[in-house]
């Protein structure tokens, strides 16, 4: 259908939720996982960990602070708490004919927690805030399909890229312009089909004018525009929330006051749900996951979801270590691997074997992307080897950081390689994350090593531009096919989400020839309650949803 | 004493110096990207990279961030932390809470061990005298974590006797009490054998047997030599303990969620986050040389014969 408006404005579904908020009720969906009803007003509490950075929306990238971001602002697009899909919330439209040029009509009446309304130009100022790179904000890349953004990064080389001749030539991004006080446009460098479902990343919120005037006292104590505000962070212990009075969106919450408490341990978490202290925790200890056994402790209070996550395993660039540059040995290795054995044993099924490249829970998912290449062959795996030659080195090696639970995975992963296919496997440990990734970055990791991605929206393409597109800034493998990059660029010009999402399952069709990362499993979440809180759901984040939390 | 207090307080300046230069060297030989747990498992970019580094001096010499650190230390300033709070103000939440777990903790190895330790020694070779043996024995050889989690799981889940975790940033002495307990239940079984042997070996030397046979009442020649003397390893072990207490409780704070100096160096360590880590070592060096010099003057209280005149 060229030449009309696609509009990801769900209209009806928005005016039924309206509706049922009118209510008292902010159910839309069906139930997941536990009756749905229970009280509005109490409070309940939460487990928490440490935010690693003030808590500013496009300086947030990590889950910590992610989580009470989410709760206390509002984007333009709400993520469904069932499917992902993404629903209208500050836009009453974003419409475009040709993916490159957008228009945004705002809602009126939506308010920021300080009590000023909520305009174009808080979009605009803090996007721009967010991609002008003198200002560090670790999100600031997601404003890159903006134009003008090359302007607004420092060219500089060296340690202080921002010195000298290096400045960014402007602070402006040249691509948003403000319309009027409730409408603005975006134009884009390339053609971008799902620029409307990243808008409901956290990095795309609007900020409100006392922001712009103190960012340090703003990131303590943020002003935010959800369902929630937030009353108080004590350092490394609490975070509490409340219910934002002048909130009128469709997401509101039941609860009044939601209380973050931090913990350090999953496991003393765990304790205090059963001991009923903590109301909710997002996180079950490996103690409690062996034999279930958090189904006996917590009975009809458990719920367990698949979430944006994939574990994959990738190949160190060809010109850092040429011996598994052939994609045969790729794919031997990769067959080698018997990922349901590996899940049963050492994860007590909380993952799902992959099949491809891209979660479930996303748009434009197509399953078996991978094929027979992630089904575990050893005999196929075996001959796979011997076409290309066998391996060429001495043994192969799985990095992992040595500061998470890696070590039981990799080494059953390399024991099950070493089985299958005769040649010695090693997992090796480096001393912490921190050590790990500046190996990877450095491209000084030779073999194989772990990688990890979480969905920042849920969209087909997030699972393949950032992490094998030419030069992209997740490309550990250095991954690099013409082919792959250009049907990307056309799915992402495509105006038909149905063309756009076949083309890019044709991108990711091909990286079963080439093999540049093996898919593991995908992920899953689990959540424990406690006795005095019903409605608990998990979104395809992992997160809670707390727009149905309520108290019995 | 006046000026031997003077004088080791004197000599603690070099200490701290050379102490605070040893772990800002050693944080700063530490492997890795200080930025690179910060973005979640992605690379950061390079502008946020730039202006971390920016804020924290890392692109400086070693001499030159340890001179900028010393001054800013001189004027009472212990840095900033990596997620931009002041590390005097977490330091200022976290001691009053671990100082408390200690002292209750050292209160009840002080109390149960030395009271155990005398009544063994004093009755060698009884009933009691052998099932303190064992059951310290016991104490010594099972890690404290195990210790930690079965008394949680049991006193606090299960039986809900004390409260499963600490949860409030200024805890009570109730909340804190199973905590303390666990975390001094190693050292009541050192301070009970300390004790134990050492007063055993002093109701056998001449000056106790002089005592009694001068006419001295077995309670006095006791009470008031052989175990005075006796204590003089048990305090030193006590008071290295404290300090040891201070920084080194990270199990039992983990296990029982309490916001304390352990578990935040150990988390800062982590995260290469050096403001933190260097920052609370010095307090806790402070503290150490603080400890030290009390327990040098309970010497000489203990046994005339050491004087610090």
């Amino acid at each position: 259908m060229r030449g009309t408006a696609r509009t990801v404005a769900v209209a009806a579904m928005s005016a039924v939720a309206l509706l049922a908020a009118g209510c008292g009720s902010g159910d839309s969906g069906g139930d997941q996982s536990s009756a749905a009803g229970g009280k509005t007003g109490g409070e309940i509490t939460v487990r928490g960990c440490n935010p690693q950075n003030p808590l500013v929306p496009s300086n947030t990238t990590e889950t910590c602070g992610g989580n009470v971001i989410d709760a206390i602002f509002s984007k333009l697009v709400h993520y469904n708490a069932e499917t992902a899909k993404p629903e209208n919330d500050l836009a009453e439209s974003i419409d475009t004919t040709d993916n490159q040029n957008f228009t945004i009509k705002l809602k009126q009446g939506r308010k920021f927690h300080d009590g000023t309304e909520i305009k174009a130009k808080n979009f605009v100022d803090a996007w721009n805030y967010a991609a002008y790179a003198p200002n560090g904000q670790s999100s600031g890349y997601f404003m890159e399909p903006i134009e003008g953004y090359g302007d607004l990064q420092c060219t500089g080389t060296g340690d202080d890229p921002c010195a000298g001749d290096g400045k960014a030539k402007a602070d402006k991004l040249t691509g948003l312009k403000v319309v009027d006080d409730y409408t603005f446009t975006i134009k884009t460098t390339e053609k971008v089909s799902n620029l409307p479902v990243r808008l409901g990343y956290s990095a795309f919120s609007p900020l409100p004018d006392a922001f712009f005037s103190d960012p340090k006292a703003f990131g303590d104590k943020p002003i935010g525009s959800g369902p929630y505000k937030l009353d108080a962070w004590n350092k490394e212990q609490s975070i509490v929330l409340s219910k934002f009075a002048d909130y009128t969106g469709d997401f509101g919450g039941k609860v009044d006051k939601i209380t973050f408490k931090i913990y350090t341990e999953s496991d003393a978490a765990y304790n205090d749900v059963i001991a009923s202290n903590l109301d909710i925790t997002d996180e079950i200890p490996t103690s409690a996951l062996i034999d279930d056994k958090y189904k006996q402790d917590l009975p009809d209070r458990n719920a367990q979801k698949e979430t944006g996550v994939i574990q994959t395993v990738t190949f160190a660039p060809t010109k850092v270590d040429p011996n598994y540059a052939d994609p045969k040995i790729r794919q031997a290795i990769s067959m080698a691997i018997d990922r349901d054995t590996i899940i049963k044993q050492i994860f007590n099924n909380t993952r799902v074997p992959a099949t491809g490249w891209v979660s479930p829970v996303v748009d434009g998912y197509k399953a078996d992307q991978c094929g027979e290449y992630c089904t575990y062959d050893p005999t196929k795996a075996k001959a796979l080897l011997q076409e290309a030659g066998g391996f060429k080195g001495d043994k192969i090696t799985l990095s992992y950081n040595a500061d998470a639970a890696h070590k039981d995975w990799t080494e059953a992963t390399c024991n099950s390689i070493k089985q299958a296919l005769g040649v010695d496997c090693v997992a090796t440990g480096v001393v912490d994350f921190a050590t790990f990734r500046t190996q990877i970055a450095e491209r000084k990791m030779k073999g194989m090593f772990r990688t990890g991605w979480q969905m920042d929206y849920p969209s087909i393409e997030n699972f393949l531009a950032p992490i094998f597109k030419t030069g992209a800034s997740s490309n550990d493998g250095d991954y690099s096919n013409p082919e792959f990059d250009k049907l990307l660029t056309q799915a992402a010009a495509s105006t038909d989400e149905a063309e756009a999402n076949s083309l890019y399952q044709q991108a990711e069709a091909l990286l079963a020839q080439d093999m540049p990362a093996i898919p593991m499993w995908y992920g899953k979440t689990t959540m424990g309650w406690s006795d005095k809180v019903t409605g608990v759901k998990i979104t395809a984040f992992g997160t809670i949803d707390f727009s149905s939390v309520a108290l019995k | 004493m006046g000026t031997y207090i003077v004088r080791r307080i004197l000599q603690m300046i070099p200490v701290i110096l050379g102490a605070t230069f040893l772990i800002f060297a050693m944080v700063f030989a530490l492997p890795g990207d200080p930025v690179a747990g910060k973005c979640g498992e992605r690379p950061c970019s390079a502008a946020y990279r730039a202006a971390f580094i920016e804020k924290y001096n890392l692109d400086d010499p070693l001499p030159i961030q340890y001179g900028k650190y010393v001054v800013n230390l001189a004027k009472g300033d212990l840095g900033t932390t990596a997620s931009d709070t002041p590390v005097a103000d977490q330091l200022k939440l976290r001691v009053p809470v671990t100082g408390k777990l200690a002292l209750m903790a050292v209160a009840f190895e002080a109390l149960v061990g030395i009271l155990a330790g005398v009544l063994t020694g004093i009755r060698k070779g009884g009933f009691l005298d052998n099932l303190v043996l064992v059951s310290t024995l016991v104490l010594i050889s099972i890690p404290i974590f195990v210790i930690g989690n079965v008394a949680q799981l049991y006193l606090g889940v299960k039986f809900g006797l004390f409260p499963v975790t600490v949860t409030s940033s200024n805890p009570t002495f109730y909340e804190l009490l199973l905590p303390a307990l666990v975390l001094g239940s190693l050292s009541v079984a050192y301070v009970a054998r300390l004790m134990r042997t050492n007063l055993v070996e002093n109701l056998r030397s001449d000056y106790v047997r002089t005592a009694i046979s001068k006419g001295l009442t077995k309670r006095r020649a006791y009470g008031l030599h052989a175990l005075r003397n006796s204590l003089i390893p048990v305090v030193t072990f006590i008071g290295f303990d404290f300090g040891a207490l201070l920084g080194g409780a990270v199990v039992t704070e983990g296990i029982f969620n309490i916001p304390g100096v352990g578990g935040y160096i150990f988390r800062a360590i982590r995260v290469r986050d050096g403001a933190s880590v260097v920052g609370s070592v010095t307090f806790l060096v402070i503290v150490y040389l603080v400890v030290n010099l009390l327990v040098d003057l309970l010497y000489g209280l203990l046994d005339p014969r050491i004087s610090h005149d």
